[in-house]
C-alpha cells in the first residue's frame, strides 16, 4: 500500500522503549526496566509465558496504558502524552474486536471515516484492503457471519487500511486451529514483506515466533531475557530460561570443573565429565545447568567429534514419530534425557534396555547459570 | 428403528416407514405423545393461574367497558318501547305509561337508584329526577304524560329521552365515547363533549407526555450508572448493584413518603436552601403536590427498571471494541457514539419501553404527591372505580390505555424488533 516513505533509513530506531517501567498497583512492577529498539520495517516478536508483561508493553505502545516510568518514542518523538487515536498505530486484537453492529465494509471504512476521508476514496481503499486479504466478496457480511479465520483477515485488513507504519498484533492467531494458524502466519509475513510495515507481534507460541520474526524478544518476569534473531535464540540461548522456553531441551545439572573462553568441563551429579560451551560462567566450582538440544545428541561413534567425552546412556523408550525417532534415555541420573534421530535409510533402531554411549559437539551443549 | 428403503419405494407415498411398517410420522407422534402429555400436566397449574389472574380479569374489563345493564335490566317496559320505535320518535302516552310502570316497579325493587345512576353517567343531574319520581310513581294516575310532567318538567326533555334510548340497550360504545371526550346528542349523533367536560383527552396527553419525560430522565440518569456498574470489577459492581436494588426491598409507600418529607415546602431540601441563603423564607420552592413532585418521585422509583436492562446489555460488551475504535483513530466521543452506544441500543429500547409502560399506568405515586396538576389517567380510573362507581367508564379508560400500550409495543417491534429486546 505505501512502500515508499520519505525518511526510511533502514535501521533508524523507529520504536524505542527507554528504561520503561510499569506498575498497575503501585506495589509490583509488571514491566521492569524495558529497553528495546525496533527498526523501521522490522518484524519483532515478543515471546514469553503468560503474565510476563507482553500485552502490557503493547498497550503502553498503543497508548491504552501509561508508562509508570521511562519514555516511549515513535520515530524519534516521545509519545507518552499522545492519546491513542493520534498515534496512528494499527492494532489487531486477540479476539479481533470487529464491531458487531457494522458490516465488514463499514468496519474497514471506520478508520478512514474518522480521518475525514471522502466517500469515494474510502470505498476504493476498503476494496483494495479487502482484496489484499482475499476477502473482496464479503464486504456486506456482518462479522458474526464469518468464520474465525475470515474474521482474522478482516481484523488484519482493518488494522492496515489506513496505512499505519506500525502495526501491533496481540496473539492474533491464538483462536485459530493449527492448520489455519500456519496459513495465516505465512500470509501475515507475506504482507509484512510486501508493505514494508513495522510489526510488533505478541505470542506465546514459540513455533510462530521462530518462523515469522526478524528478531524475538523473550520476556519473563517483566524483563527481556534475550533479544536475538530466531536462529541465534534457538542455538545460542543466553540463559537457562531462554534455553528451556524455546524448543525441547535436555538439562543436566553439574559443577564447573574447568573452563576457558571456548570450552568448559562439567562434572555431573554421577561423577561423569562432559564437554560444554560456557555461557555466563564466572568461576570454577560454580553450579551449572548444561542444556543440549535433543537433535544434537549423537550415539553413532563415527558421527561423534574426536576427543570429546562420551557418556553412558540406558535406552528407556523409543517413540516412532514418522520423520524422527524420539528416544528417551537415562543419562547421569536423569530419566528424561531425549535424543531425536532422523528416520533416514540405514538408521539403526535402538531398543529399550540397550546400553549405548552418547556424545555431542561441545558447541551444542551450553553450560548456563542455573535459574 | 428406521427402515430406509434402498429402492426409495416410499417416496411415492411421500413418507418413510419404521422397521415394522408404521408410517414414520405416526410413530414419531406416538413416541412423543407421552412426553407431551407429561409436559402439559406440568404447565397446567401455571396455565390455570394465568387464565384466572390475567385472561379472565382483562376479559371482564373489556366486557364491562361495553356492557352496562343498570337501565335495561330494571326498566323492561320502556326499554321494549325504545326497541320498537325509531330513534327520534316523540314519546307518546304509551311510552309514558311504560315509564311510569317501570319506575314504580323499580322503586318497589329498590333499584331506581341504579337506573338513575346509569342515566346520570350520560346526563348529569338526573339521578335525583329518577329517585324522586320513583318515590311517587305508585300514586301516578293516567294520563301519565301529564302526571310525570307535573312531577318534573325535565321528563319532557328530548335530550333525556335520547339518553334513555341510548342506555336502554345493555351494550353500548358510549363509555368509549366518554373516555374520548365525545358524547351523543339527542339524535344519537356523535359530537364533542361540552367544553368544560373534556378532561380525559387532556389527561391522556398529560400521561403520555409525563411518561415520556420520566423515561427520558431515567435514561439520562441510568446510562452512566449502568456503565459504571458494567465496567467495575465484579466484586465492586455487585455491591453497587445492591444499592440499585435496595429500593425494591423498600415499600413503595415509604419511598414516596420520604420524597414528601424531602421536597415539601417545609421539607428538608427547602429548609437547607433557606438555611444556606440560596432562597428567601418566602421564596420556598413548591416541589410537592404538583407535577414536579410526580416527575421526581416517579423517576426515582422507575430508575432501576432502566438500569437493569442497560446493565445486562453493557456487561458483556468487550472493552476491546472501544479500544479498537480508539486505535483506529477515533476520539473517545466518536468511539462512544459510533461503537459503544449502538451496541447498547437493545438495552435502551428495553429499558425505555419498560419504564414508559410502567409510568403510563402508575397510580400510587401521582395520587400521593401529584396534587392536581400531577394526576395521571390512572388516578381518574381509580376515581371511577372507587368514588363515582362508574366501572364501565373506568374499564373503557383502562382498555384505551391497554390499547395504547399494545400499539407502542407493536411500533417498537416494527422499528427495532422485539427479538432485540433484552431485559436482563
Ligand atoms: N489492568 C490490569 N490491572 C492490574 N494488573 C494487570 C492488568 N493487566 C495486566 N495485569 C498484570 O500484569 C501482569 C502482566 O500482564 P500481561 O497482560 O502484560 O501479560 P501477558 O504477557 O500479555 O500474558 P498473556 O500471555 O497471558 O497474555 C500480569 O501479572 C497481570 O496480572
Ligand atoms: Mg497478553
Amino acid at each position: 500500500m505505501n512502500a515508499s516513505r520519505p525518511d526510511s533509513t533502514p535501521d533508524a530506531a523507529f520504536v524505542e522503549f527507554d528504561r520503561v517501567q510499569k506498575s498497575y498497583d503501585g506495589e509490583t512492577l509488571v514491566v521492569k526496566d524495558l529497553n528495546l529498539t525496533i527498526a523501521r520495517g522490522e518484524f519483532l516478536t515478543m515471546l514469553g509465558p503468560s503474565g510476563s508483561g507482553k500485552t502490557t508493553c503493547l498497550m503502553m505502545l498503543a497508548g491504552f496504558e501509561t508508562a509508570t516510568h521511562g519514555e516511549i518514542r515513535l520515530a524519534g518523538r516521545p509519545i507518552n502524552q499522545v492519546p491513542p487515536h493520534k498515534r496512528g498505530i494499527g492494532m489487531v486484537f486477540q479476539n479481533y474486536a470487529l464491531f458487531p453492529h457494522m458490516s465488514v465494509g463499514e468496519n474497514l471504512a471506520f478508520p478512514l471515516e474518522v480521518r475525514g476521508m471522502r466517500r469515494a476514496e474510502r470505498a476504493a481503499k476498503v476494496a483494495r484492503a479487502l482484496d489484499m486479504v482475499q476477502m473482496g466478496a464479503f464486504a456486506n457480511r456482518r462479522p458474526a457471519q464469518l468464520s474465525g479465520g475470515q474474521q482474522q483477515r478482516i481484523a488484519l485488513a482493518r488494522a492496515l487500511v489506513f496505512d499505519p507504519e506500525l502495526v501491533l498484533m496481540d496473539e492474533p492467531l491464538g483462536a485459530l486451529d493449527k492448520q489455519l494458524r500456519e496459513h495465516m502466519q505465512f500470509e501475515i509475513k507475506a504482507l509484512h514483506d510486501r508493505l514494508g510495515i513495522t510489526v510488533v507481534y505478541v505470542t506465546h507460541d514459540q513455533g510462530e515466533a521462530l518462523t515469522m520474526s526478524d528478531r524475538i524478544a523473550v520476556f519473563n518476569d517483566g524483563r527481556i531475557q534475550q533479544l536475538a534473531p530466531p536462529a541465534e535464540l534457538y542455538e545460542r540461548p543466553k540463559n537457562s530460561f531462554v534455553a528451556q522456553f524455546i524448543g525441547e531441551n535436555n538439562k543436566l545439572p553439574g559443577i564447573i570443573e574447568a573452563f576457558d573462553d571456548k570450552k568448559a568441563l562439567v562434572r555431573l551429579a554421577t561423577g561423569e565429565v562432559i564437554d560444554a560451551t560456557p555461557v555466563n560462567i564466572r568461576a570454577r566450582g560454580q553450579q551449572t545447568l548444561v542444556s543440549i538440544r535433543p537433535e544434537r545428541v549423537e550415539f553413532k561413534p563415527e558421527m561423534m567429534p574426536p576427543g570429546v567425552h562420551r557418556i553412558a546412556a540406558d535406552v528407556l523408550e523409543v517413540v516412532y514419530m514418522g520423520d524422527i525417532f524420539r528416544t528417551r534415555m537415562r543419562v547421569a541420573g536423569s530419566e528424561d534425557f531425549v535424543m531425536k534421530c532422523r528416520n533416514t535409510i540405514g538408521q539403526r533402531r535402538l531398543t529399550p534396555g540397550e546400553r549405548i554411549e552418547i556424545a555431542w559437539h561441545p558447541e551444542d551443549a551450553r553450560a548456563l547459570d542455573p535459574m | 428403528m428406521l427402515a430406509m428403503d434402498a429402492t426409495g419405494a416410499d417416496a411415492g407415498r411421500g413418507g418413510l416407514t419404521t422397521a415394522d411398517g408404521k408410517p414414520l410420522k405416526q410413530a414419531l407422534a406416538t413416541a412423543q405423545s407421552r412426553a407431551r402429555r407429561r409436559a402439559l400436566l406440568l404447565v397446567l397449574p401455571l396455565l390455570a393461574f394465568i387464565v384466572i389472574t390475567f385472561v379472565v380479569p382483562i376479559g371482564q374489563l373489556l366486557f364491562r367497558s361495553v356492557y352496562n345493564d343498570g337501565f335495561s335490566a330494571n326498566m323492561p317496559q320502556i326499554s321494549a318501547w325504545f326497541r320498537e320505535t325509531e330513534p327520534g320518535t316523540e314519546p307518546d302516552e304509551a311510552a309514558y305509561a311504560a315509564l311510569a310502570a317501570d319506575l314504580a316497579a323499580a322503586a318497589e325493587a329498590r333499584s331506581v337508584g341504579v337506573v338513575g345512576t346509569r342515566v346520570n353517567y350520560e346526563m348529569s343531574g338526573t339521578r335525583s329526577l329518577f329517585t324522586a319520581a320513583g318515590r311517587k310513581a305508585g300514586d301516578l294516575k293516567p294520563p301519565f304524560r301529564e302526571a310525570l310532567l307535573e312531577l318534573n318538567g325535565t321528563w319532557g326533555d328530548p335530550q333525556l329521552w335520547g339518553v334513555m334510548r341510548s342506555v336502554s340497550s345493555a351494550y353500548s360504545a358510549n363509555f368509549y365515547l366518554a373516555a374520548l371526550d365525545l358524547a351523543r346528542d339527542a339524535n344519537g349523533d356523535i359530537v364533542r363533549a361540552p367544553e368544560g367536560r373534556r378532561i380525559y383527552g387532556m389527561l391522556f396527553l398529560r400521561t403520555l407526555w409525563l411518561s415520556a419525560l420520566i423515561t427520558g430522565l431515567c435514561l439520562i440518569l441510568a446510562y452512566p450508572v449502568a456503565h459504571l456498574l458494567a465496567t467495575l470489577p465484579l466484586a465492586k459492581s455487585n455491591l453497587l448493584m445492591i444499592l440499585v436494588l435496595l429500593p425494591f426491598w423498600t415499600s413503595l409507600l415509604v419511598r414516596t413518603t420520604s420524597w414528601m418529607v424531602l421536597l415539601q415546602e417545609q421539607g428538608v431540601v427547602n429548609n437547607t436552601m433557606v438555611a444556606l441563603g440560596l432562597i428567601g423564607e418566602d421564596g420556598r420552592i413548591q416541589m410537592m403536590y404538583n407535577r414536579t413532585g410526580t416527575i421526581i418521585a416517579m423517576t426515582h422509583i422507575l430508575l432501576p427498571f432502566m438500569i437493569l436492562p442497560l446493565y445486562s446489555v453493557m456487561r458483556p460488551i468487550n472493552p476491546g471494541y472501544v479500544r479498537a475504535a480508539r486505535s483506529l483513530g477515533a476520539t473517545s466521543w466518536t468511539a462512544f457514539r459510533r461503537v459503544y452506544l449502538p451496541q447498547t441500543l437493545p438495552g435502551i429500547g428495553a429499558g425505555a419501553l419498560l419504564v414508559f409502560i410502567l409510568a403510563v399506568g402508575y397510580y400510587i405515586t401521582p395520587a400521593l404527591v401529584g396534587g392536581a396538576s400531577g394526576q395521571l389517567i390512572s388516578n381518574l380510573i381509580a376515581y371511577h372505580m372507587q368514588d363515582s362507581l362508574n366501572w364501565s367508564l373506568a374499564a373503557a379508560l383502562a382498555a384505551l390505555l391497554l390499547a395504547g400500550v399494545l400499539i407502542l409495543y407493536w411500533l417498537y417491534d416494527r422499528l427495532i424488533g422485539i427479538d432485540k429486546l433484552k431485559l436482563g
